[in-house]
């Protein structure tokens, strides 16, 4: 029995990683740089949920809605500031270096308007959730929720790419920009939109995150965001399923080596296992293998 | 022109060599007075007034000038009146020590401090080479007291899981226990270390040993269903709120309704802006002091503090250095120095005086604390529950 309720607790953990994931693999996918800033774009949006929802007593589903408005706005803001002036640069380094400097920017930001007191957030899912086996087995609500969120982004992202102009814009240019500029694509435009996707698709995170697991400080987003990134190249970095795959896997691994190996040594055995799946395919478990033409 | 640049240069000269000496003959005048005069013992305090941990060091700013106030309304010291001021170290070694180096330039002659552990200890080799005597009311950690020159108004680390250990076991709340504590910091290490130790004394059984790092706080699942499944009647949570507020959550949505116990890390738990403080309802801290308690001596210094800092209510760092004023003239007194001694003669005198005086403060009982020559203070420790939302000292 503890077993089952160690593995509830694996996929509630890791429904967060995939949501959070979802957005790192659709931006890299796309625009193929590693966004560091994600796990802050995250944190600012359960933020903003936190201000309007808790502290001015908004609805928490119109505050839901301001939060993504708030983080898409963010997020194309960051990308036109920091990162469309290197796109160009010499190395790929530079703005993967940008994002860490963004990534500091955002946490030293909400020190300074937030204060660095932890503050409680409410979640905005009241539903309990499933009570099985005469209480002995809780799935909590939020789980539920996120699991439900995260599978129908999949499937709308997945549409979205395959279906629409837009989506097949931005499928072009993450497989050749130059080549896409030319066929009239508006790189920067379909670029811009990714990120802005991503960016709201962090505020659903952010909000989910920290429904269930209801502390909220500057650093909130970090970790988790590192994790989730760990989640995206496990399943496959670039691949949708595979950050939902990736990030289910990832939870219930650390969730099951806490339980049976050691608590401590529970994030070691995680990046173990990352090594070993990188060795065995290198593309991760649902990657495409890529043939570059010479 | 060049004739009257000349004449100017020379007037301008004369007039400066003038203002030179009047400078000079006037600081000499108005020091004389002062030493003769108005002699004054010089208090200096040092912590974080700024950034993250700002509530900690604004705390031991404005209790300590509590204390300070009401010395001097009373009179002083043997007489003496009392100065007292404070830098700020933004939570950072070698800010510390520099605020220590301006404070001395100020003409201190004692220290009530720094306010955390690490700071205390960067400043301690400092206090130790220039023979000033020290006492940081909130650094926790046993380094803070590794020079002879240096005392502690709180409990050590270890102190504080040793007399967690005996509360429990005094007064029977459990003898099944589960511990959570992180293993990353020396503060939460320590104390288990201690508390384990200590547990074996008093026939305590711990069934479930759950740890996390820093990187790993956000899922306690683990850690509780463990403590539920060996049956465990208390957990012992020797960590910060933060966490704390967190497993208080998790354990209620799997239904566990176990003692909760802290130590002083726990206090600041209702604080937490929009906490559930039903999830906090019966948890237990060790802390030496808790605002809303009824005694007359809390009261007052609640008042007063709520004066001097806008309406904020004292946390447990104020109370400790309220506490290390009263200790120091306490010392001072039982010595007898005067302020015109040197910084290593008044250290002398009340590093002796230390272990013989009894202190009656606002983070002990009755009985008062007392120090032991290795710096480590000796007293009841103090027990808060919360109800109905707030804090209650436990009697």
């Amino acid at each position: 029995m503890s077993f089952i309720n160690y593995l509830i607790s694996g996929i509630s953990l890791g429904s967060v990683y995939a949501i959070i994931a979802l957005g790192y693999t659709m931006v890299y996918g796309i625009a193929k740089m590693l966004n560091f800033a994600h796990g802050d774009v995250i944190m600012i949006g359960a933020y903003t949920v936190f201000t309007v929802a808790s502290s001015i007593g908004m609805n928490p589903a119109v505050a839901v809605i301001l939060s993504i408005v708030v983080c898409t706005v963010l997020g194309m803001l960051i990308e036109r500031v920091a990162y469309k002036p290197l796109r160009q640069a010499a190395s790929p380094l530079a703005v993967l270096i940008t994002a860490i400097g963004v990534s500091y920017l955002l946490q030293n930001v909400a020190l300074l308007v937030f204060g660095p007191n932890t503050k409680s957030f409410t979640s905005v899912i009241s539903w309990k959730g499933v009570s099985l086996a005469d209480g002995k087995l809780n799935i909590s609500g939020v789980t539920i929720v996120t699991i439900a969120a995260c599978i129908v982004i999949m499937v709308a992202l997945t549409s979205f790419i395959n279906h629409s102009r837009a989506g097949q814009a931005m499928l072009a240019v993450s497989e050749d920009k130059g080549a896409a500029q030319l066929m009239g694509i508006n790189v920067n435009g379909t670029i811009a939109l990714t990120f802005a996707i991503g960016s709201g698709l962090a505020a659903v995170a952010g909000v989910l995150l920290c429904s269930a697991y209801p502390t909220l400080t500057p650093y909130t987003g970090a970790m988790p965001g590192i994790k989730a990134f760990v989640a995206a190249v496990f399943g496959g970095i670039g691949s949708i399923p595979g950050a939902m795959i990736g990030g289910i896997l990832l939870g219930i691994i650390e969730i099951l080596s806490k339980a049976y190996i050691n608590q401590q040594l529970s994030d070691a055995i995680v990046f173990s296992v990352l090594i070993i799946v990188l060795l065995i395919k290198p593309t991760g478990i649902l990657g495409r293998n890529i043939q570059e033409k010479v | 022109m060049k004739m009257f640049k000349k004449v100017l240069s020379l007037v301008l000269a004369g007039a400066m060599v003038l203002s030179l000496a009047a400078c000079g003959s006037k600081d000499s005048g108005s020091s004389d007075g002062g030493d003769s005069g108005e002699e004054v013992f010089k208090i200096g305090s040092i912590g974080p007034a700024t950034g993250a941990a700002a509530i900690y060091g604004l705390g031991v700013k404005n209790g300590a000038q509590v204390a300070v106030n009401e010395i001097n309304e009373a009179g002083g010291i043997n007489g003496y009146k009392v100065e007292f001021k404070f830098e700020d170290d933004e939570l950072n070694n070698e800010k510390s020590v520099n605020a220590y180096n301006t404070l001395k330039d100020w003409g201190m002659q004692m220290l009530v401090g720094s306010t955390t552990s690490d700071c205390s200890i960067a400043v301690s080799a400092k206090t130790s080479a220039d023979n000033m005597i020290q006492l940081t009311p909130s650094g926790s950690s046993v380094d803070c007291i590794a020079t002879d020159n240096a005392f502690q108004v709180c409990f050590t680390d270890p102190s504080q899981g040793m007399r967690s250990a005996q509360y429990i076991g005094e007064h029977k709340l459990a003898t099944k226990i589960a511990v959570i504590y992180d293993s990353s910091t020396s503060y939460s290490s320590g104390i288990y270390a201690k508390f384990k130790e200590e547990a074996a004394n008093q026939n305590l059984e711990i069934v479930s040993e759950g740890a996390f790092t820093a990187d790993n706080n956000k899922d306690f699942s683990v850690q509780l269903q463990q403590a539920k499944d060996a049956g465990a009647e208390l957990v012992f949570l020797p960590i910060y709120y933060t966490e704390a507020a967190l497993i208080l959550a998790q354990a209620d949505s799997m239904s566990y309704d176990p003692i909760f116990f802290g130590c002083d890390g726990m206090d600041g738990i209702l604080g937490v802006e929009n906490f559930d403080t039903s999830l906090a309802e019966g948890l237990m801290l060790l802390t030496p002091f808790v605002a809303d308690s009824d005694d007359e001596a809390t009261k007052k210094f609640v008042d007063s503090y709520k004066k001097l800092a806008d309406g904020e209510t004292p946390n447990q760092f104020a109370a400790d250095a309220y506490d290390a004023v009263y200790a120091l003239k306490a010392a001072i007194e039982k010595a007898d120095v005067k302020p015109s001694a040197s910084v290593s003669d008044i250290c002398e005198a009340v590093k002796g005086a230390m272990t013989e005086i009894n202190v009656k403060g606002l983070t002990s009982d009755e009985q008062g604390m007392t120090w032991a020559a290795t710096g480590e203070v000796d007293k009841a420790p103090k027990a808060a529950v919360i109800e109905n939302g707030k804090y209650k000292m436990m009697q």
